[in-house]
Formats: C-alpha cells, structure tokens, sequence
C-alpha cells in the first residue's frame, strides 16, 4: 500500500508532468489565461488519463510485450508487437476521447457545454500519450499501479495549469517589459515555478 | 506556367519559420516534447533533425493524398500518417544511435503528438501543392530546430564547460574559481532560457510584441 502511496506522491510532486517534463505544455500555455477555464482542463485531462492509461497499460501487457502474446498459446510466446505501441496508443486515446466526449454530452450536459472545445484537443495532449510511454517505460507491474500513476500525473497537470492561470490573473496589470509581456513572462513564471517544485526533490515515502 | 522549385515565394516558406514565424517563439507549438531535451547539445541536434523529418515528409504525404481524405476522419488518417513516420525514425535511431535513443526516451515517440506537425497540416499541408508543402514543412522543423539548438547550447556550456561532450571552458579557469552553473542542467532553466530567447527576439523585432 506505501509503494502505491509512493508512486501517487510522486506523479504529483517530484515527477510533475508539466515541471519536470514539460508535457502538454501546448495547452498549458494556451489556456491558462482565466482560473475557470484552466480548471475545466485540468480536470477533464485527468479523468481521460485515468482511462487511457490503465487501458493502455492491458493492452501493453497483453499484446503489445515481447512474449505478451502468450495467452493465444505457447507458439505465440515469440511475437514482439512492441514497435506497434505508438500507433497502438494514440489510437486508443483518439477512441477514448470521443467516447469520453459522448458520454459526458450524454449524461452531464452541464459539464460537457463546461468543457466547450478542450475536451477534442485532450487527444492531441502530449501529457496523455506521455503518461502513457512513461507507464511502458517505467514496466509498471500491476494494474493499480499504473491507474494510481495515472490520478497523480492528471492531479499534478491540474494543480499546475490551475496556479500559473492564478498567477497570470495577478500579474495582468504589472509594469512588464513589452517584449516580455505574454509568452516571454509566462515562460519564465513556469520556470520559477518549476524551481519551486523542485524543492520535493528527493522525498522518499 | 511553371514557376522554378525554389522561387522566392518557395524560399521564403524555408526561411519564414527560421525567425518571423518561429513556430516555438511566435506560433507557440510544440514546446511539449522541446525542453526536456536540451540538457546536451546532441540530443537536441537529433531531436531537431528528427522533427524536421517527421514534419517534412508528413506534411508531402498528406498534401499529396489531400483531396481524397473525407474530412471527418482526417485526424486519424494525419495521426496515422504521422505515428508511421515516427515509428520509422524511432527505428532507425535505435538501430544507429542507440545511446542518443535511450537519452531521449519518450520523447521520440511524443513527436506525434507535437503540435507542430498536426499544427502544419492542418493549416498548410491540407490547402497546399506537395513541393511547397514540403518546404514549409522541412522550414518549421529547422525554425523549431533553430531554438532547440541554441537552448542546448548555453545550458550544455553553461552547464557543464562543454558541448558534444569535449571540455569547451579551459581548465585554468577552473582553477582561478570559476564554477559551472549547475542550476543550467536542471529542467526550469531550459523555460527560463526561451524565455530570455522571445525577449530577445522581440525587442529586435517590435512588430511581435503581444498587444494586450
């Protein structure tokens, strides 16, 4: 239970998607003007992510390893599909979103007019298809463990995209540089901010 | 009619992204898989020339089947169009580089989700002729090349007196006190060094200044 707790504290904190390994900055740069929209993104980039990954992680371990295959039969046990992972995920996040799309229209049609346009450009989010290739990299070993990998990493994108929006609000009407003003200075927010989180670094639960 | 394959108008799509139109600086795309890469100089060059063939080739093939793509799934057709190319390059770099491979792990494979090649695409390569698709694709590469090259360079530098690994600061400087600055090879100062970069860059071109 601690190791999960472990692998949680850190998606959040020490290997935070966004300060750590800059993905899905694209979004996280564009619409992180107002507290309310970011908010709607971060949320909804989480839950995608604790869909797409463990789903991704099945598939993985089930057809994509070397010796996945193993299942259909012992003569299958030498197939290596794992060249095929790339395709193979984005393929199921383009499924997924569009599926998560329907049913949030279906069922929450509040959430879903909340959500507006973000909800299709999750698919192209590099942080989902990057947790993703993480979980593949790091050979997380059970099911939990990657579905926990997945609620930290969506938290931390939320937590970041929620306070640069927070700290762009603030600093609206600062005396900025004009050649700084916009994406220079937000550039740097992000990089003071990612040197605070890096003040995480090293702890061990 | 046929004009030459490089007029100036062909030429100034190559040239265009290299700095007015930076796809990093100005357009703001894929900055997701740019930064974590530069730690080293070698890394960013093969990350560099690896984009540039992604969003070359993606954006001939796509204007070359255009007009027979239905426009609804067109996503998916570019998404799978562009996950083959990577593939491809990812193959060929574990096969001839394989330690550069290791070191950019993930990132390779998050090419695809770059924004800058479905951003090309979407707005060049489905309206134009395969050759000038070709080379707006290989200058948006190069343009994002550009800023990746010269962000690997100061923090391998500054960061540890070197590049492509061989000593660059000479050693008696180390021995009158200078230090490296190890803050360089930590993540943050690869954002903090574009934004120094668009600092730059705009206050040489004022016409990019931000409005607001």
């Amino acid at each position: 239970m601690s190791h999960l707790f472990d692998i949680f504290v850190r998606s959040i904190f020490i290997e935070n998607m966004i300060f750590a390994y800059f993905l899905g900055m694209c979004s996280y740069l564009a619409v992180s003007k107002t507290v309310k929209t970011s908010v709607g993104l971060g949320i909804a980039v989480t839950f995608v992510l604790i869909i797409t990954v463990p789903v991704n992680w099945l598939l993985e371990n089930y057809i994509l390893k070397p010796g996945a295959l193993i299942w259909l039969g012992s003569d299958m046990a030498g197939i290596d599909l794992s060249y095929l992972s790339f395709i193979m995920f984005i393929a199921v996040i383009a499924a997924i979103v569009q599926l998560v799309e329907m049913v949030v229209e279906k069922f929450s049609p509040s959430l879903y007019n909340a959500l507006g346009i973000f909800l299709p450009l999750i698919a192209v989010n590099c942080a989902i298809l990057g947790a993703s290739l993480f979980m593949q990299e790091r050979d997380y070993h059970t099911l939990g463990e990657a579905s926990v990998f997945a609620l930290g990493s969506g938290i931390g994108w939320f937590l970041a995209i929620a306070s640069l929006a927070a700290i762009r609000e603030k600093i609206t009407y600062s005396n900025i540089p004009a050649p700084l003003r916009g994406l220079g200075i937000t550039f740097i927010l992000t990089g003071l901010m990612a040197i605070a989180f890096m003040s995480f670094m090293g702890i061990k639960i | 009619m046929k004009e030459p394959l490089f007029s100036a108008k062909n030429l100034k799509l190559l040239t265009g992204p290299l700095n007015l139109n930076n796809p990093i600086t100005v357009q703001v795309l894929g900055i997701c898989s740019a930064l974590a890469v530069t730690v080293q100089l070698k890394p960013a060059i093969v990350m560099a020339l690896s984009v540039t063939v992604v969003t070359g080739f993606s954006n001939l093939i796509i204007s070359s089947i255009r007009n027979t793509i239905p426009p609804r799934i067109r996503i998916i057709v570019q998404l799978v169009v562009i996950a083959s190319l990577v593939i491809i390059v990812d193959q060929l770099l574990k096969a001839y580089v394989y330690d550069v491979s290791k070191k950019l792990s993930v990132f390779v494979g998050l090419i695809i989700t770059n924004c800058i090649v479905m951003g090309r695409l979407e707005a060049f390569a489905m309206a134009e002729k395969p050759w000038r698709s070709f080379l707006d694709g290989v200058g948006n590469g190069a343009g994002y090349g550009l800023i990746l090259i010269a962000v690997g360079f100061f923090r391998e530098l500054l960061g540890s007196g070197k590049l492509l690994g061989l000593q660059i600061i000479p050693h008696f400087l180390y021995e009158m006190g200078y230090k490296d600055n190890g803050l360089m090879i930590l993540p943050p100062m690869a954002l903090i060094t574009i934004g120094i970069i668009i600092w730059i860059q705009r206050s040489a071109n004022r016409e990019l200044i931000d409005k607001s």
